[in-house]
C-alpha cells in the first residue's frame, strides 16, 4: 500500500510578521496546504493521506480541510513530533496501528509548503520507491554551492554538476526507513536534516527523481510573493 | 489544487501557466496519449489569421486524447478508468442543433483550453470509457475518428437510399479513417477512394478500388461522395466530385479550407445535389465509435496502420519535437506520450 504523508509541522517563524504557519496562508484564496493535499487527492495510488501538524493546530488543520475539500475519509490529520523524523515516524507508526506495515508499504512523504508539485513526481517518486527502496526529489543545483564550515572562509567549492537541490516528494519502504532510524545513535539523529539522510547514513542508495524548478518551498514572504505572482498572474492581467 | 498547463503563446513557443483546480463535481483526468491534429499545426505553425491568432493564445493546444481518470466525485468513473475526451461542451440545450453545432458550446483547443495540461477537469458527460486493452495509440485520436462516425451518420439520414457506390475524395487520415468505417458500415456498397499518391492509396487495401484523380475513368460514377481533402485540395476534389456523381447525390464536405473554396453551383442546381458539412462530432458519436472499436477489433488493427510518430514528451523540447515530426510526416497521426 502507498501513503501520501504531508509533513505540516512548520510554525511559520520565517514568515515575517505572520504568526500563522505558512502553510495556513492563502494562495488564490486557498490555504497552501489545501492546494498540496488536493495534488495527493488527485493521484488513484494513495490508500490514505496523513497529515502531520503540531498538536495545537490539529483542529484549524481538519476544519480547514472540511471546509475546502469536504468531508473526507481518505485523509487523517494527526499530530507530528518535535523533529521532521520524528514526524515522518509518528506517520509510520499511524499506518501500523491502523493498516499493515510491511516491506511493501510505501511513504511519499512532502512539504505541505511545496504546492506546485506535479502529478508525473507524485508517479515518479512510487516508482521509484517500490523499485529502489528510495528516492528523492532534486533539481541540478544553478548556482555553484559554496562550502564554508566556520561561516568565514570558503572550505570547499564542490564541482556543480555534482550538485542538486533537494525537494520533495521523499519516498521510501516505511519498515525500513523506520528500522534503520531505530538503529541510529542520538549524535547520529541530531545530524539529521532530512529523511533520505537516515538511508545515506547508512550507505543505502537514494534514487533520484528529477523535479521542477518551480516546486518551490514556500518559506520566505518571498517566495510567497512569486507562487502567488505564478498562479494569480492572470487575474492580475 | 494547482494545475500544470502548456500553452502555445506564439507560433512555435510553448509557455507554462498555472491555474488552479477545484474538486467540483467535475472529473479530473490525467492526459495520457495525446495526438496532433492539423488543426493544432494551423496555430503551431501561425498559419491562421493574425487576427484569430492574436485572440486565441495563448491556448493549450490538442483535442484528440485519452487519459485516466484520477478523481470523480460522481462516482460515474472509477480511478484509473481509461476514458477518451470529448473536447466539445455544451453550455446550453437545443433540441434542434446538436451539440456540436451549437454556437454556444466550446470547443478545446479552439475556444478554450486543449488537453495539453497536468490534469483536466472535465464534465463526467465529457468521458467515454475505453474498452480493456484497446490500443492507446489509437484511441488518442478517437476524436478524428468520432467526426467521421458523425458525418456517416449524418450522410445515412440525409442521402437518398440509393449506395451502390460511393467515392471517398483525399488518400490522408480522414480519407482513411472514413473509408474503413463506411466499409464496415455498409459493406454492400462499392467504396472508391480518389488521391493523388499511389503509395498511400495502397494503404487503403479495404476499399473496393482507388484511383488517382489524374485517371479516374470517364464513365465511373458514384452515387454519393465525401470530400477528405481540404485546404488547397479542396476546389479541384469538390469539381471532380460534382462531376462523378449521379444526379441528387449527397456530398459531405468534411476537408478544413482556410480560404473560401469557389463551386461550381450550376452543375449542383442541374444535378440536384445535397451539400452538407461536418467537423466535429458529439458524445453519441464517441460512444458510438468506441462500440464499433470493441464490436470490430480489425478495425482498430487498421487504424494502427496510420501512427505515424510516437513521441515521448517529458520536457518543452519534446513537445516541440512532436510538432516539428508532424509537419514533416507525409501520413499518418503523430502521437505524444504524455509524461509531464
Amino acid at each position: 500500500m502507498v501513503f501520501s504523508v504531508i509533513l505540516a509541522g512548520g510554525t511559520g517563524n520565517r514568515m515575517g510578521n505572520t504568526d500563522k504557519p505558512k502553510q495556513f496562508l492563502t494562495i488564490k484564496d486557498k490555504p497552501i496546504i489545501i492546494h498540496t493535499i488536493e495534488k495527493f487527492m488527485a493521484h488513484p495510488d494513495f490508500e490514505k493521506i496523513i497529515v502531520l501538524t503540531p498538536m495545537m493546530w490539529i483542529d484549524h488543520t481538519k476544519r480547514i480541510i472540511n471546509r475546502y475539500i469536504g468531508d473526507c475519509d481518505k485523509i487523517v490529520v494527526i499530530a507530528g513530533g518535535d523533529t521532521r523524523n520524528e514526524t515522518i515516524m509518528n506517520s509510520i507508526n499511524y499506518i501500523e496501528e491502523n493498516y499493515t506495515l510491511d516491506d511493501d508499504t510505501i511513504i511519499v512523504t512532502h512539504d505541505s509548503v511545496r504546492p506546485f508539485v506535479t502529478h508525473r513526481i507524485i508517479t515518479e517518486n512510487i516508482d521509484a520507491a517500490k523499485k529502489y527502496g528510495a528516492c528523492d526529489t532534486v533539481i541540478p543545483a544553478t548556482d555553484t554551492i559554496v562550502e564554508s564550515i566556520d561561516a568565514n572562509v570558503i572550505s570547499a567549492i564542490p564541482e556543480r554538476k555534482n550538485m542538486y537541490q533537494g525537494q520533495t516528494p521523499q519516498s521510501f519502504k516505511a519498515k525500513e526507513l523506520r528500522d534503520i532510524y531505530n538503529s541510529l545513535t542520538n549524535a547520529e539523529r541530531d545530524i539529521l536534516t532530512d529523511a533520505a539522510k537516515i538511508l545515506v547514513m547508512k550507505g543505502k542508495d537514494v534514487q533520484l527523481v528529477q523535479g521542477e524548478t518551480y516546486n518551490i518551498k514556500i518559506t520566505y514572504p518571498y517566495d510567497l510573493k512569486i507562487a502567488r505572482s505564478l498562479i494569480e498572474e492572470e487575474e492580475n492581467d | 489544487m494547482i494545475n500544470t498547463i502548456y500553452r502555445l503563446s506564439a507560433p512555435r513557443r510553448f509557455e507554462i501557466d498555472f491555474e488552479d483546480i477545484s474538486f467540483s463535481d467535475n472529473c479530473i483526468v490525467r492526459p495520457t496519449h495525446l495526438s496532433i491534429c492539423n488543426a493544432d499545426q494551423r496555430y503551431y505553425q501561425g498559419t491562421r489569421d493574425a487576427k484569430v491568432l492574436k485572440q486565441k493564445l495563448p491556448m493549450a493546444l490538442i483535442h484528440e486524447g485519452v487519459g485516466e481518470v484520477v478523481y470523480d466525485k460522481s462516482g460515474t468513473f472509477k480511478p484509473k478508468d481509461k476514458v477518451v475526451m470529448i473536447p466539445n461542451i455544451p453550455t446550453a440545450d437545443d433540441e434542434i442543433i446538436a451539440e456540436n453545432y451549437r454556437e454556444s458550446s466550446k470547443f478545446c483547443a479552439s475556444s478554450t483550453d486543449g488537453f495539453m495540461q497536468e490534469l483536466v477537469e472535465i464534465s463526467p458527460s465529457r468521458l467515454v470509457k475505453l474498452p480493456d486493452n484497446i490500443n492507446l495509440n489509437v484511441a488518442a485520436f478517437t476524436e478524428i475518428v468520432s467526426v467521421s462516425v458523425h458525418a456517416i451518420s449524418r450522410f445515412d439520414t440525409i442521402a437518398h437510399k440509393r449506395r451502390e457506390a460511393v467515392g471517398i475524395w483525399g488518400d490522408g487520415n480522414l480519407a482513411f479513417i472514413t473509408s474503413l468505417f463506411f466499409k464496415k458500415m455498409y459493406p454492400d456498397t462499392k467504396v472508391y477512394v480518389f488521391g493523388i499518391n499511389r503509395d498511400k492509396l495502397n494503404d487503403f487495401s479495404f476499399v473496393d478500388e482507388t484511383y488517382l484523380t489524374t485517371e479516374i475513368p470517364s464513365t465511373l460514377r458514384v452515387d454519393h461522395a465525401f470530400e477528405c481533402v481540404g485546404a488547397g485540395g479542396s476546389p479541384v476534389a469538390i469539381e471532380q466530385i460534382i462531376s462523378y456523381i449521379r444526379p441528387e447525390g449527397t456530398i459531405a464536405i468534411m476537408g478544413v479550407s482556410e480560404y473560401p473554396v469557389p463551386v461550381n453551383t450550376r452543375m449542383i442546381l442541374e444535378k440536384g445535389l445535397r451539400m452538407f458539412g461536418t467537423s466535429r462530432s458529439g458524445r453519441e458519436d464517441f460512444e458510438k465509435t468506441v462500440e464499433l472499436y470493441a464490436t470490430h477489433p480489425e478495425i482498430v488493427r487498421f487504424l494502427t496502420h496510420i501512427i505515424g510518430n510516437v513521441v515521448e514528451v517529458n520536457s518543452f523540447a519534446d513537445m516541440t519535437k512532436a510538432f516539428e515530426l508532424d509537419t514533416r510526416k507525409a501520413f499518418g497521426k503523430t502521437i505524444m506520450h504524455w509524461n509531464l
